[in-house]
């Protein structure tokens, strides 16, 4: 069996003395945490070991020799007596050569060398694995952290080497963070708590009607999901876990980075008459947005692309939307005056971030194109109706019936009158189709233009919700931090001497960093493939395309 | 560190070497051959002919430097993603098996499989398009089921050697799994 010794590389150079460390169980491997100086008491030595971790033991003596201090080699020696294990290890360094052996059998020894600080401050995803024999050296190390707190400047009765001994290391604006942290959070527990008694008496007085709008409107939905982050962020107890506090952090990030960005749009839009520009632009774009419907009508109405319609069907169907459009237009000019102070405090909603600014833009596109909405569900449900009137009615035509209990087709013997009546219905509806499945074209075409254009600002807020910036910026800066495992390298020895390997810290990819640490959105995604999506628009079905996962049932 | 000269799958000239660190240790590189001069002229001529010739027949500029732009971006991508330099496998008797390979920006890929969760090494054969080759790959197991095969994991793929060249390597990495449980 080759015996493994983890060897920090900040005790390469350190002074004569007891190695500290754990002996891993079944895994014939041994971990150096600390070396431990001469002068020391061994009763002391062993207190302090014990109250620093479980698990921790004197594992044996290092030495490099130095001038005035022959003695040292035989002193540490004996001291395997003082401190029975069931193994001793002496290691033992000359300057260009290190060399370890056990006391009863000269076995085969490696020391892997591997950088303190970074084992004890990663964290190895994935997260589960907690068994392989990296995760537990990397526990090791990062559970002895009492072992840490000494360093040269304190007046103990010990003096050890290990990476913090050239003094504690600590960021002041890490530590002013934590401090301020603390009232932070208390005073926006209590905004919050405000806030969801505010929504609640709105709810309570505005009833179900209120409720189907409120998550409908996908301003309402991001008010909400933002109202959810702000309350895991300002939860008093501390994170418990490395992945929740990544988590609370990612949120706290993205949650700024949107304000600022919201901030910026705001000092854009507030500047040089932006906001009147806008309006005037809004209402003529309206209009034309009507005349050319009109025009499309008209086209439709005529002979379009050269297609022959059906003439009184037609008229009816044209002058019934269009009738729609004129009303829609005199509701717009109604509005009209008031569009510009409209626009003035929605432009507000960005001060609360960018994503409230792309819901609101959505929710008044949504509106805006109501009209084209409610003329993509006409031509739908009638085409529907046609569709499912003729296919009942061609079953009729070959002799066979759906049956309802059995969900299957029958045969079925009908009547003359029933066949005579249902053949005039059925060639009826057959050469009506061309001019309503050609309304049902356009008005889908349009809707279906709308809503892509929707989809990607939803799409846009997701992504400003749920990227995880912090844990990005973390890979980025301090990659030791996020460990996909650990790489060795092989350093350069003599033959005849132990073999010696540097552990690395294999960092996180990219990718990998956003697929583990995404806050989980109320992501947008597509409801149905594309396969089902074209089955639903050929048969006539209306369409929702972007589905929502909530949390509460719509 | 012993160097000896095989070929690859298609042909081209292979580099193995072989150096033995400790009697439970040891490295092994197998490097491709670079890019070669001829290739890039190729490639760098018939982009910028095309770009000549549409250049005449529209008289745009535009056309002349997005030639250039393409040529410049698809070399750096192509050295520092697709390019191989070489691949090598370090076996460490009792820790474990690090894969690794290196493009020719000198960017570097690198995976570490514990001893504990290898089964075994062996010699198998893929169908390749229109061949079957042999290629060298490590069994993985779950510590919870020792005799199951959990996953396979082929090595040197980018290099694709032969299987003199793979006959070498798994022999001495037979000797370290053996030798060391």
């Amino acid at each position: 069996m080759v015996l493994k010794i983890f060897f920090p590389q900040c005790c390469n150079l350190a002074d004569s003395g007891l190695l500290v460390g754990r002996w891993i169980p079944g895994q014939d491997s041994a971990v150096v945490l600390a070396v431990i100086h001469y002068p020391f008491i061994p009763a002391q030595v062993k207190q302090y070991i014990q109250q620093s971790g479980e698990e921790l033991a004197v594992l044996g003596s290092w030495s490099l020799p130095k001038e005035g201090q022959e003695g040292m080699e035989s002193f540490l020696r004996d001291l395997s007596t003082i401190f029975p294990q069931e193994r001793w290890l002496q290691i033992s360094r000359k300057m260009g050569k290190m060399d370890g052996e056990e006391e009863e059998e000269k076995e085969k020894v490696v020391f892997v060398h591997y950088d303190q600080k970074k084992v004890m401050l990663s964290r190895l995803h994935p997260v589960h694995m907690e068994d392989t024999q990296t995760a537990v050296v990397f526990q090791t190390v990062a559970r002895s952290q009492p072992l840490f707190l000494l360093d040269r400047y304190d007046d103990g009765p010990l003096r050890s080497t290990h990476w913090q001994t050239e003094g504690r290391e600590g960021s002041i604006l890490v530590e002013l963070l934590k401090r301020a942290s603390v009232p932070l959070c208390l005073l926006l527990n209590w905004l919050m708590s405000v806030w969801t008694r505010f929504c609640r008496l709105r709810a309570v007085s505005g009833g179900s009607c209120k409720v189907l709008l409120s998550s409908k409107l996908s301003t309402c939905i991001q008010l909400s999901h933002r109202s959810e982050h702000m309350r895991s962020i300002s939860s008093p107890g501390a994170a418990s876990s490395h992945i929740e506090f990544t988590r609370k952090a990612n949120t706290v990030v993205s949650v700024l980075v949107d304000v600022a960005l919201g901030i910026l749009l705001m000092s854009w839009l507030y500047r040089d008459e932006h906001v009147a520009a806008l309006a005037s632009a809004l209402v003529p774009a309206a209009d034309r947005v009507a005349t050319e419907l009109e025009q499309l009508l008209q086209w439709l109405m005529g002979a379009p692309a050269g297609l022959k319609m059906n003439r009184a069907l037609d008229q009816v169907l044209g002058r019934f939307f269009l009738y729609h459009i004129h009303l829609w237009i005199s509701y717009i000019h109604l509005l009209s005056p008031s569009v510009e102070q409209i626009l003035w405090y929605g432009g507000l909603s960005a001060g609360l971030g960018l994503t409230f600014a792309l819901s609101l833009l959505s929710d008044m596109v949504a509106l805006l194109t109501f009209h084209i909405y409610c003329f993509y569900v006409y031509g739908a449900r009638l085409y529907c109706m046609k569709v499912y009137g003729l296919s009942s009615l061609w079953r009729l035509f070959r002799g066979k019936k759906w049956n309802v209990l059995r969900q299957r087709v029958d045969s079925c013997s009908y009547d003359l009158d029933q066949l005579f009546i249902g053949m005039l219905l059925f060639t009826i509806l057959l050469f009506l189709l061309p001019t309503t499945a050609l309304y049902y074209l356009v008005f889908t075409l349009l809707r279906l233009v709308v809503v892509l254009f929707q989809g990607v600002l939803h799409l846009s807020v997701d992504f400003i919700n749920s990227f995880p910036l912090f844990a990005l910026g973390q890979r980025i800066c301090q990659p030791y931090r996020l460990a996909e495992g650990v790489k060795f390298r092989v350093l350069c020895e003599e033959p005849g001497s132990a073999l010696h390997l540097l552990m690395e810290i294999n960092p996180l990819s990219c990718s990998a960093v956003v697929q583990t640490y995404r806050t989980p959105a109320s992501s947008c995604y597509p409801r149905d493939s594309w396969a089902a999506l074209v089955r639903k628009l050929f048969v006539g079905e209306l369409v929702y395309p972007w589905r929502r996962k909530s949390s509460k049932a719509d | 560190m012993e160097e000896e000269t095989f070929s690859d799958i298609r042909g081209q000239p292979i580099t193995l070497g072989c150096q033995r660190h400790s009697s439970f240790c040891t490295e092994f590189t197998v490097s491709s051959p670079k890019v070669s001069i001829g290739k890039v002229l190729a490639s760098t001529c018939s982009v910028w002919l095309l770009a000549y010739l549409l250049f005449f027949f529209t008289q745009n500029t535009a056309v002349l430097s997005s030639a250039i732009l393409v040529t410049l971006v698809g070399m750096v991508l192509h050295i520092h993603f697709v390019k191989v330099d070489h691949e090598s496998l370090l076996v460490i008797g009792s820790l474990g098996i690090q894969v690794s390979s290196s493009y020719a920006s000198g960017r570097e890929i690198t995976s570490f499989i514990e001893m504990g969760r290898i089964k075994d090494i062996v010699i198998n054969e893929a169908v390749y398009m229109h061949q079957i080759i042999y290629h060298l790959c490590v069994l993985l197991r779950e510590p919870a089921e020792p005799d199951a095969v959990a996953g396979v994991v082929p090595l040197f793929q980018s290099s694709k050697p032969r299987l003199g060249c793979l006959v070498k390597v798994y022999r001495s990495c037979q000797e370290i799994l053996s030798k060391v449980p």
